[in-house]
């Protein structure tokens, strides 16, 4: 249980890890937005990083990687729903399959 | 190191201890934790709002039955700007319109049947002494009052109510009079009271379930208030956020919804543009259709458990209609364009909807049949509840039915905002939700007050209501295979292809007063039950489920000793059994003093 | 009459009451920031043309730095009261209190500049959306802010009374707050760098 107080001691080191990581991460984002690289190239490298930042805060600083199912269920679910709403509304308006040119 | 703790074995010093001592009126009767007390407060709202929205409904009956004719006995309450002369203006039918349709839905019946019935019902049906959260459940409970209120505020605005639609399509709703921006607040207050009962909902059902009580064991109805909290936490944060864009766009001048180059009564509107109309569609829509299975999901469930103690067999198929449920409420998130089939959308994503569209008709289709089939064989009691149980089913097969042209692009091309439509979503809702509704408050009013509603009167509101919603709303299909349009607030006069459906609006005009009139039996009965109706015990309708091992009315904490679940819900004429029902609650007679916790049962 | 699990956890489940609670709350916040990023794609794939440089970077930058440090002062936080130094833990809770307040400020020079050159949310679908988008976040700091002062506050009496329950309260203070810090990871690139 990671709420045991030699536990918790070891984790911290795993905080200051993140902590670090998290900061290299955003100054290789803005970096990156520093070479104007093509439009879905600087999206592609936006968002993995974005990421891997979030993916960090996530499990480690939320202990998201040695959670419960029921929580893990709950995330899928939301996580799959997120991509429906993120991609679908704008997929509906670029289909042009039968219209005229 | 983590105990099992159970009800009244932890120490003081642990965790949310509500003190002993009187409360005084105020904390017992407003804005009381407790709830079953915060149960009957949605119950009553709600029903009265449901009253308030139905006689809208009824104003706008006379104006379609007898357009420009002044409105008898009322129309001279409505004021100069609404009806001068008593003869009701079109934006006063708009704002009745959108208003019967958001007040129905949203302070009405959800309301009625997730916070009312879900609130009341399921901690005892659970075996929980309350929910996970009391303090967060009084405060959904008043924040939906506020938000009620200020969606009522409306009516009082300069320029009327909300007059866009229950749907609130910009551009117009962007541009529309002042009762649309308290429409929008009123929501956002709405959405607010959902999301926190809704996660209280989920957290009460996973974690303060009884002793013996998985997950395969609950009543069907317990299923349905799971996935319909889960269809609440998840969709109407997209309505949130789109009422606080169309908020924006009134309040702030942006144009998130306002297209560029748009003109208003022959004058450029002075906004940045480049908005999209279509934006507000997608978002609303992704609420509001997971919106329509919160109506009815409930519904199910109320029906489920009246059918299984009214035919006293179990219910057919219990395990395909939890999957079935389960499956339905995944579904329903990605159906949502099939509102929106008309917007120019291209073949491919129509092609998707559609598709997903008929699946979802599967599950239904399976609940309903489980239902219909567990009548089979069985010993049917016809009491007031099981008569309104009964009538659901057909009538949400109509509804349901009706779905299917709508959910075809080719079809749904004639049959799109015509009244065929209104008739399709009101079978489902009115004869559909409304009836197993009023068939729950039947079978539950005397848990919640220790007295049954008087049958004869209880005999004459289901009869007079089944006549008269059929001539309602069976009309409509006509009305819209024949081309009428909706939200017409002369009813269709003004184009001639309508003219031979004309007649039909007096029809289900006196149809909708009949069936306002045959709601007197159901208010009198109510209210004078609750002093005067026959007196019962804790299991009047000798039932299974967990709720009937309390008192009734149950007091604070609900169970006089720890609820222990020794089978599944629904084990009515168990062979071999001394009587024809065998509660959840009661303990194996063949072995006396085993906790019957592991023992498998039939599910 | 006592709600069972609020503090230590049903076995079957492994979870207290809060911390489920908690993270439903956070899936239904993930919808609501989703649907504004839906809108964000769909305006912006609509629009004939879309502004870049608007915004400054700089100033983006750094508010993501101190969000990011908020984000380990708060784990700290929590981390202090499980090796039970209460006094580390109010430093940790005030020092997060303070980065969130820098992080408003740094906003309000942000928004000030942009209104002063007439840049406001009526500008354009970018600022319209910039505003909105970057307002409801900032707004969701705010709340933070009032629920952490609650803690180093009134609520911090719960410590003597029942640390663990006072231990759980700020572990999911700490999971709403990373969230926020999770949605500025996702919103600075998107609306400052891309």
């Amino acid at each position: 249980m990671h709420s045991d107080p030699a536990e918790v001691k070891k984790s911290v080191r795993s905080y200051m890890t993140v902590f670090a990581m998290l900061m290299v991460f955003t100054v290789l984002t803005v970096t990156a937005s520093r070479f104007h690289l093509a439009v879905p190239v600087a999206i592609t490298v936006a968002l993995v990083i974005a990421a891997m930042k979030g993916s960090m805060v996530a499990g480690v600083f939320m202990h998201l990687s040695h959670e419960k199912r029921a929580i893990y269920g709950a995330l899928l679910l939301t996580i799959v729903l997120f991509i429906v709403l993120l991609f679908i509304p704008v997929l509906t308006m670029m289909d042009h399959i039968g219209t005229p040119k | 190191m983590d105990k099992a703790a159970t009800i009244g074995a932890m120490a003081p010093s642990h965790a949310h201890e509500h003190k002993h001592e009187e409360l005084g009126f105020w904390r017992t009767y407003v804005f009381s934790q407790d709830h079953k007390v915060i149960g009957i407060q949605y119950t009553i709202t709600g029903l009265l709002f449901l009253l308030f929205g139905f006689t809208l409904m009824m104003i706008m009956r006379w104006q379609l039955a007898y357009p420009m004719r002044p409105i008898p006995f009322v129309g001279n309450w409505f004021g100069a700007a609404n009806a001068p002369g008593g003869v009701m203006l079109p934006e006063f039918y708009n704002q009745l319109g959108a208003m019967h349709g958001t007040i129905m839905v949203f302070l009405g019946v959800v309301p009625l049947a997730v916070g009312g019935f879900g609130n009341f019902v399921m901690p005892l049906q659970i075996g929980a002494p309350d929910m996970a959260f009391p303090k967060l459940n009084m405060m959904s409970y008043w924040v939906y009052f506020i938000g009620g209120v200020a969606m009522l505020t409306g009516f009082v605005m300069p320029g009327g109510a909300a007059q866009s639609g229950w749907t609130s399509y910009p551009p117009l709703s962007d541009i529309a009079t002042t009762g649309q921006t308290v429409w929008l607040i009123g929501m956002i207050f709405l959405i607010t009271s959902s999301l926190l009962g809704s996660i209280n909902f989920i957290v009460t059902i996973v974690q303060l379930r009884a002793k013996g009580l998985t997950f395969m064991r609950l009543p069907f109805f317990v299923w349905a208030q799971f996935v319909t909290s889960f269809l609440l936490l998840l969709a109407f944060p997209p309505l949130e956020a789109a009422g606080v864009l169309q908020l924006m766009d009134r309040l702030a001048g942006t144009s998130f919804f306002l297209p560029s180059g748009l003109v208003v009564s022959g004058r450029p509107l002075l906004v940045s543009g480049g908005g999209s109309p279509l934006l507000w569609q997608h978002l609303f829509w992704f609420l509001a259709h997971p919106e329509v299975y919160v109506l009815i999901l409930p519904a199910m469930g109320i029906v489920a458990e009246v059918i299984a103690n009214n035919t006293r067999k179990p219910l057919w198929g219990y395990r395909a209609m939890v999957y079935s449920v389960a499956f339905l409420g995944f579904m329903s998130f990605i159906v949502w364009a099939h509102h929106m089939f008309m917007t120019g959308m291209g073949t491919t994503m129509a092609a998707f909807f559609q598709t997903t569209t008929m699946i979802i008709s599967i599950p239904s289709v399976v609940i309903l049949t489980a239902l219909l089939l567990s009548l089979w064989g069985a010993s049917i009691r016809f009491t007031t509840p099981m008569l309104f149980a009964l009538a659901f089913l057909p009538m949400f097969g109509i509804g349901g039915l009706t779905g299917l042209p709508l959910g075809l692009a080719p079809s749904d091309i004639h049959l799109h905002d015509t009244y065929y439509v209104i008739g399709h979503f009101h079978y489902v809702v009115a004869p559909g939700t409304i009836f197993a509704l009023f068939a729950g408050v039947y079978y539950w009013f005397p848990k919640a007050t220790g007295r049954k509603m008087n049958d004869v009167l209880g005999k004459i509101h289901f009869w007079g209501s089944f006549v008269c919603i059929n001539f309602v709303f069976m009309p409509m299909f006509i009305q819209g295979l024949g081309g009428m349009n909706r939200r017409m607030y002369d009813g269709g006069a003004q184009y001639i292809h309508n003219a031979g459906l004309l007649k039909w609006n007096i029809v289900i005009g006196f149809g909708a007063w009949g069936l306002g009139l045959f709601q007197i039996p159901f208010i009198i009965n109510f209210f004078s039950s609750i002093k005067g109706g026959k007196r019962v015990g804790d299991n009047p309708w000798d039932a299974t489920t967990l709720e009937w091992s309390a008192p009734s009315p149950p007091g604070h904490g609900n169970f006089l000793t720890e609820p222990i679940v020794y089978r599944g819900p629904y084990e009515y004429s168990v062979p071999g059994a001394d009587k024809d029902f065998t509660p959840q609650f009661e303990p194996d007679k063949e072995k006396p003093g085993q906790s019957g916790v592991g023992r498998g049962g039939q599910n | 009459m006592i709600i069972p699990y609020t503090v230590e956890a049903r076995p079957d489940t492994g979870l207290h009451n809060g911390k489920l609670g908690i993270w439903l709350f956070l899936a239904s916040e993930v919808m609501l920031f989703g649907a504004l990023f839906s809108s964000y794609i769909l305006l912006r794939v609509g629009a004939p043309e879309w502004p870049h440089g608007e915004l400054s970077v700089k100033l983006g930058a750094i508010n993501t730095i101190i969000l990011i440090s908020s984000s380990v002062t708060m784990v700290m936080a929590w981390a202090s009261l499980k090796m039970n130094d209460f006094g580390k833990h109010r430093l940790y809770l005030l020092a997060t209190f303070a980065l969130s307040a820098l992080f408003l400020i740094n906003k309000y020079f942000e928004y000030s500049e942009h209104l002063s050159k007439g840049e406001g949310p009526w500008h354009s679908t970018f600022f319209a959306i910039y505003f909105t988008m970057t307002g409801l976040h900032g707004l969701h700091i705010l709340g933070g802010m009032i629920v952490m002062a609650y803690f180093l506050g009134p609520g911090a009496g719960l410590w003597k009374r029942n640390p663990e329950q006072f231990a759980n309260r700020i572990e999911i203070t700490g999971l709403y707050w990373h969230f926020v810090d999770l949605v500025w990871i996702f919103l600075f690139p998107v609306l400052y760098l891309l």
